[in-house]
């Protein structure tokens, strides 16, 4: 079935959607504009413009569901935003079931990750500064989600890149904080101009960039074009997104504040590759051979984030690659087509809570036990943190896929739909579950079982209301959201007339032969994970580790690689132009300017201030000229 | 006719511009200078009276203002620089140089 057609909307709560951008916007603005002033209520006033527009997020979903199914897509047009030429952009919003389920992921998380956030920046002095850029994340993230053309997703998607360098950065007197900064910002940049690039083509294909105006066509453009458009689209979804070859931005945005991490990780900036390619899936469904690059890619990055998480004592940095693993899992979902749209916006959202959960339970654990983010010094908290503890469980047991709750459903989907689409790929994406697995169990076990290995004179404890209740509340999402949303169909059913669905729908199995084998590797990975982390004593100080153990360490030496390919050539480049600058360009100029000093300085000796040489110079000049004259008049 | 005062304005000229040249005292070089001008306006007239009409007379009453203009300024510095300087030698007035 193709998706549905896009109507024009006006009125009702639909119509005064654009409030769920404007609202944290403007909070961002006042925060940021009234300065040390709004220090004593800016944090409250951030909280309450994020709930203000989950609010209308949800009354715009209740609208939208009274709407008939075949009818949810309504565009709010907002004004002429770019009449130049033949190219005239209606600045809009699209609202329909793909849309405002990100939006409703992005506000409510987005306002737990706030709330979690008074208590969690309590002690900053520049905590009004952070809810403002909060606030400007999240404004951002919904232009991008929500804006109904090529255009105003580029502005948010920029916007979204601009939140996340200050909020990485915000520590900034922390040199590492500073440098985090910059990388995320300038791989990014790479991304985006992948996304510009397919936004031109889209332009020049169509002549327009709305998706009213392009995806229902894009049937009309030849395959190469559309494989073009979506081999662009898709660099700018591997670097919002930190699939490979742009991931090595993420495990160096750690340096941010652990609240940032859970919003850049589970409600904005890494979800927007997906939202990119299942938005523009039109484009890759004319294009299989962009369809197998971006699964190629999710199985990649799922595999790569993967190892490199076994490997990370820090816990935001194995936290960070299994943020990257899940990704990818989405990707290979969304490079399947309408069979996997679903399921991978599905798996984003289950996602969007369990990692929220973990990371918040992670920064709950570095609160008690002094910032310290090295599991290696943690050990034994499970009796001293109780809610953290659970919560951070539950969190973990749903990421793993144990049964029933959030991650079984839908990554089981994933593998599923994977495994019918290309056996190879499905088998990647169960090993990667197993891998998962592993160092989830790793992490959770270094951190709240075994022997305790605190530093002296740290004193852990349960940290204030303020921060477990929005834990308890994503674990309690993290529990039940994939079976809520993946049994019956219902997140398929809701989605297919944003992005269309294949013949017959999926069928849903609590047991399946996959997701027994599944199960079997996870528990595998889990138990051996026990065995080794949980059980035996856990080193203080990291054993140097085998060979594979230095090369997960080292994200893969990814770094290295863009070092050696990028970094280093580029050095070399600006090496030979500054030398060519100096001694070519420079020497040219100075050369010239010396040499006319040179003559200048040799020339005035001339002027010797006695009158009568000056005199006879005039005669001689003067008697020159007379010469000349008789010589020209005698020719 | 014309060629016997053209000869005299010639040689005029020439005592003029040695004399420029060769002397030392501002007022001497400033007098050669005059002579010069007259010669020139001797040079103007005779053309006048070959060709019957009144523009190398002209050209001759413009010359000798010029002149006298230029004898108002120039005696003025000379005076002023002997003043300073006790000296009306253009050889000790040398310091406008590189």
């Amino acid at each position: 079935m193709e998706p549905a057609e896009i109507v024009q909307h006006s009125g009702g709560v639909i119509g005064a959607s654009w409030l769920m951008i404007a609202l944290p916007l403007l909070g961002a603005a006042i925060l940021l504009l009234t300065g040390r002033r709004s220090d004593r209520a800016g944090h409250l006033l951030g909280v309450a413009m994020s709930l203000a527009s989950f609010v209308v997020a949800v009354l715009v979903f209740f609208e939208l569901i009274g709407l008939g199914a075949d009818s949810r897509r309504r565009v709010v047009e907002l004004y002429d935003f770019l009449p130049s030429g033949s190219l005239d952009v209606k600045m809009g919003l699209l609202l329909d079931p793909l849309s405002i389920s990100f939006a409703l992921l992005i506000t409510g998380v987005g306002s737990l990750i706030h709330i979690y956030s008074i208590g969690y920046m309590a002690h900053d002095p520049n905590r009004r500064r952070f809810f403002a850029y909060l606030n400007l994340f999240v404004a951002a993230m919904l232009l991008l989600v929500l804006a109904d053309n090529y255009l105003g997703l580029y502005i948010g998607w920029e916007g979204v890149g601009l939140a996340s360098y200050l909020l990485i950065g915000f520590w900034q007197h922390k040199p590492s904080a500073a440098v985090a900064a910059k990388k995320a910002f300038i791989v990014n940049r790479v991304g985006d101009m992948g996304l510009a690039l397919g936004i031109f083509v889209i332009f020049t294909t169509f002549g327009t960039i709305s998706y009213a105006g392009t995806l229902p066509l894009a049937g009309n453009a030849s395959t190469g074009t559309l494989t073009l458009i979506s081999l662009a689209l898709l660099l700018g979804a591997c670097g919002k997104s930190a699939q490979v070859p742009l991931q090595s931005w993420l495990l160096d945005a750690m340096e941010g504040p652990t609240p940032v991490s859970a919003l850049i990780h589970a409600a904005t900036m890494v979800t927007a590759g997906v939202y990119l390619v299942v938005r523009s899936g039109a484009f890759f469904e004319g294009a299989p051979t962009a369809q197998l690059v971006v699964t190629i890619v999710g199985v990649v990055t799922l595999l790569a984030g993967a190892i490199i998480g076994t490997a990370k004592d820090d816990i935001k940095k194995a936290l960070a690659g299994s943020t990257m693993s899940q990704i990818g899992y989405m990707m290979l979902a969304a490079g399947l087509g309408p069979a996997g749209y679903a399921v991978a916006i599905a798996h984003l959202i289950a996602h969007g809570f369990f990692k929220a959960s973990m990371f918040l339970g992670a920064g709950s654990v570095m609160h008690a036990m002094n910032d310290e983010v090295n599991m290696r010094r943690y050990g034994g908290l499970a009796s001293v943190m109780k809610i953290t503890w659970i919560t951070f469980g539950l969190g973990y047991l749903a990421i793993i896929g144990f049964p029933l709750l959030s991650g079984y459903w839908t990554k089981d989907g994933i593998i599923e739909a994977a495994m019918e689409h290309n056996q190879i790929l499905g088998w990647l994406a169960v090993l990667g579950a197993g891998i998962t697995g592993f160092y989830m169990s790793r992490l959770f076990f270094m951190t709240f079982h075994g022997r305790r290995r605190w530093e002296e004179g740290v004193h852990p404890h349960e940290s204030p209301a303020v921060m477990t209740w929005p834990l308890i509340i994503l674990s309690i999402g993290s529990v039940f959201g994939g079976a809520f949303l993946i049994l019956g169909n219902r997140m398929f059913e809701f989605l297919a007339p944003a992005v269309g669905r294949p013949e017959e729908a999926p069928t849903v199995h609590a047991i399946s032969t996959i997701g027994l084998v599944t199960l079997a590797v996870v528990a595998v990975g889990a138990v051996y994970a026990w065995l080794r982390y949980g059980r035996a004593a856990v080193p203080e100080v990291a054993p140097r580790g085998s060979f594979l153990t230095t090369f997960a360490r080292r994200d893969l030496y990814g770094d290295a690689l863009n070092e050696a390919l990028f970094m280093r050539p580029g050095q070399w480049l600006t090496r030979i132009a500054v030398f060519f600058d100096n001694r070519g360009i420079d020497g040219l100029v100075n050369g010239l300017a010396a040499a006319i000093g040179g003559t200048s300085g040799r020339l005035r000796r001339v002027q010797t201030g006695f009158v009568r040489s000056y005199a006879l110079s005039i005669f001689f000049g003067a008697a020159l000229l007379v010469g000349a004259w008789f010589v020209v008049g005698n020719l | 006719m014309t060629t016997h005062y053209l000869v005299l304005s010639a040689l005029l000229f020439a005592i003029g511009g040695i004399g420029v040249l060769v002397r030392r005292n501002a007022i001497v070089v400033f007098m050669c200078v005059e002579l010069m001008l007259n010669a020139c306006n001797l040079a103007f007239v005779a053309f006048a009276r070959q060709h019957g009409n009144l523009q190398g007379q002209i050209i001759a009453f413009f010359v000798m203002v010029v002149a006298a203009a230029e004898v108002v300024v120039g005696l003025a510095i000379i005076v002023t620089i002997f003043r300073t300087r006790r000296s009306a030698s253009v050889d000790d007035a040398n310091l406008l140089k590189y």
